[in-house]
């Protein structure tokens, strides 16, 4: 079946069986590996890319099922040349260690703060509760978002900052909140 | 590698284009909504449609919004819209307890309450949540559109008094003035499915119960309510006395079963008190003002009051 999907911006046509995966569309089809495979039952969220903004776990979507629709992949958060805040959170918080789950957090953390551009410890939580990570732990995970939000509220303005300020201190005082 | 067998796509327009095809392909069509549920069975080979028909294009479906005192659900309302959802908060706070705690944020963003009414999986929460609010599933077929009460619509495991060529197309909640809800559920993990679950609501008039509504998910209970249990409410002052014997009558009368999730004696157990549990909080809600048709306080937004 002939499908047309957008993905980071760009239109790709081509035939695919109906029961090709969206998982397997990307990393096989258009050799964006950056989806990473895991657990194939929706479980892990290793797999999660965006499908018009929204992430879904792409081991369970249909690659038939997103013709005509835009998917991004952790390939398209970069913008000419320039990390997403979020990727540079990770870097900067030591948010990944072997790196399996970070693209799909990173997906969701932009998601995130797109609708709640600064969430507390417990929002992130929630947010990424349906994907696992097994060696970085949490806890670095949560400061890398909470880093992406500061320096895009830094980024947006003087006002917004000291928001971003108040923000980590009414979460309990995660402790980068006094950082840069 | 999971991959489901080979099956042909089709894409519906409208619900007519959907009744049109799935009267064309037959029994061996199936509809797909979020897939959350269709997909891995599919991967597993535990279902294996000649031809799946995509109802995610259909607008119609979407519906979420009160009309004349009915809060009205289409089929196709994602769990993460229904969650967000004010009005749904304000008047049920059970769907929004409940939906807090079925899968996770990005689950909740593919599957559709349609969908989890339609698997009828036995521990499906939004099943117990809404038999307790005695909810009305609307049908539609080749020969138009019937109205089935929930308490009728789930006939077994993974049946449904959807037919073959039919369609479920939304729900329908009576809004019941001074009413109050809320759901209970232990599940081993975050967004795992439920050890057990139970759901409340209750219409108090003059300081007594008028009506009570209990639903319960993941222990046998037939029609995922507990209707010996309501019955024992009604008429009764609210009360911690009161609640714990209708607990201790929902636990006698369901039928658990040990599984992965833990042995019969503990989820029964669980049945009592977490109907227990449910019913006291939505008194509690009833106190605070709370309850439906209150005015206009949004309630608790994360659960918390
Ligand atoms: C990781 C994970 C965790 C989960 N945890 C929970 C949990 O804790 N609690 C819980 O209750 N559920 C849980 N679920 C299940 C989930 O809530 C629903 O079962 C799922 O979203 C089904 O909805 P869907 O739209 O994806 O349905 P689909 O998979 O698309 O369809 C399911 C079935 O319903 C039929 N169908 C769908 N829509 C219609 C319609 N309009 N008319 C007629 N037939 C229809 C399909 O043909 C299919 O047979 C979980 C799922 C996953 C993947
Ligand atoms: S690979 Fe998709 S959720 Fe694990
Ligand atoms: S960085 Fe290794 S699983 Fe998260």
């Amino acid at each position: 079946m002939q499908i047309t999907v957008t993905v980071n911006g760009q239109p790709y046509t081509g035939d695919v069986e109906p029961r090709l995966l969206l998982v397997h569309f990307l990393r096989d089809g258009l050799g964006l590996t950056g989806t990473h495979w895991g657990c194939d039952t929706s479980n892990c969220g290793a797999c999660v890319v965006h499908v018009d903004g929204t992430p879904v776990k792409s081991c369970t979507a249909l690659a038939v099922m997103c013709d005509g629709h835009e998917v991004t992949t952790v390939e398209g958060l970069e913008r000419d040349g320039d990390l997403d805040a979020v990727q540079k959170g990770f870097a900067e918080c030591h948010g990944l260690q072997c790196g399996f789950c970070t693209p799909g957090m990173m997906l969701t953390a932009r998601w995130l703060l797109d609708r709640d551009p600064d969430p507390d410890e417990a929002r992130i939580r929630e947010a990424v509760s349906g994907q696992l990570c097994r060696c970085t732990g949490y806890e670095n995970i949560v400061r890398a978002v909470r880093w992406a939000a500061r320096h895009e509220a830094a980024r947006a303005g003087a006002g917004t900052e000291a928001r971003a300020g108040t923000g980590d201190g009414a979460a309990g005082g995660t402790r980068e909140g006094t950082g840069p | 590698m999971q991959v489901p067998a080979r099956f042909e796509y089709e894409r519906a327009s409208s619900v007519p284009h959907a009744l049109a095809l799935l009267e064309r392909y037959g029994p061996e069509s199936r509809v797909i909504a979020g897939g959350h549920s269709l997909i891995p069975m599919m991967k597993l080979r535990l279902a294996r449609p000649d031809v799946l028909i995509d109802i995610n294009g259909l607008e119609e479906l979407s519906f979420l919004g009160v009309e004349d005192d009915v809060l009205v659900i289409g089929a196709l309302v994602r769990h993460a819209q229904f969650l967000a959802d004010p009005a749904v908060g304000r008047y049920f706070p059970i769907f929004h307890d409940a939906e807090r705690v079925i899968a996770d944020p990005v689950v909740r963003n593919r599957g559709t309450v349609g969908g989890s009414l339609c698997q009828a999986d036995p521990s499906e929460d939004l099943s117990a949540a809404f038999a307790a609010v005695r909810a009305t599933a609307v049908i539609q077929g080749p020969g138009g559109v019937r109205e089935v009460p929930i308490r009728r619509f789930h006939r077994g495991p993974y049946e449904t008094a959807v037919e073959p060529g039919e369609l479920l197309v939304r729900l329908r909640v009576p809004i019941r003035p001074g009413a109050a809800s809320a759901y209970e559920k232990v599940e081993r993990r975050a967004g795992d499915w439920p050890v057990a679950a139970a759901g409340a609501q209750l219409r108090l008039d003059g300081g007594v119960i008028a009506e009570a509504g209990i639903g319960l998910t993941a222990v046998g209970a037939e029609h995922f309510a507990a209707p010996e249990a309501e019955e024992y409410l009604a008429g009764k002052a609210p009360g911690a006395e009161a609640f714990a014997e209708a607990g201790r009558i929902a636990a006698a009368n369901c039928a658990p079963r040990a599984d992965q999730r833990g042995p019969a004696a503990y989820k029964r157990h669980l049945a009592g008190e977490l109907v227990r549990r449910a019913l006291t909080r939505a008194a509690g809600r009833a106190a605070e003002g709370t309850a439906q048709g209150a005015g206009d306080r949004t309630g608790d937004r994360r659960g918390e009051g």
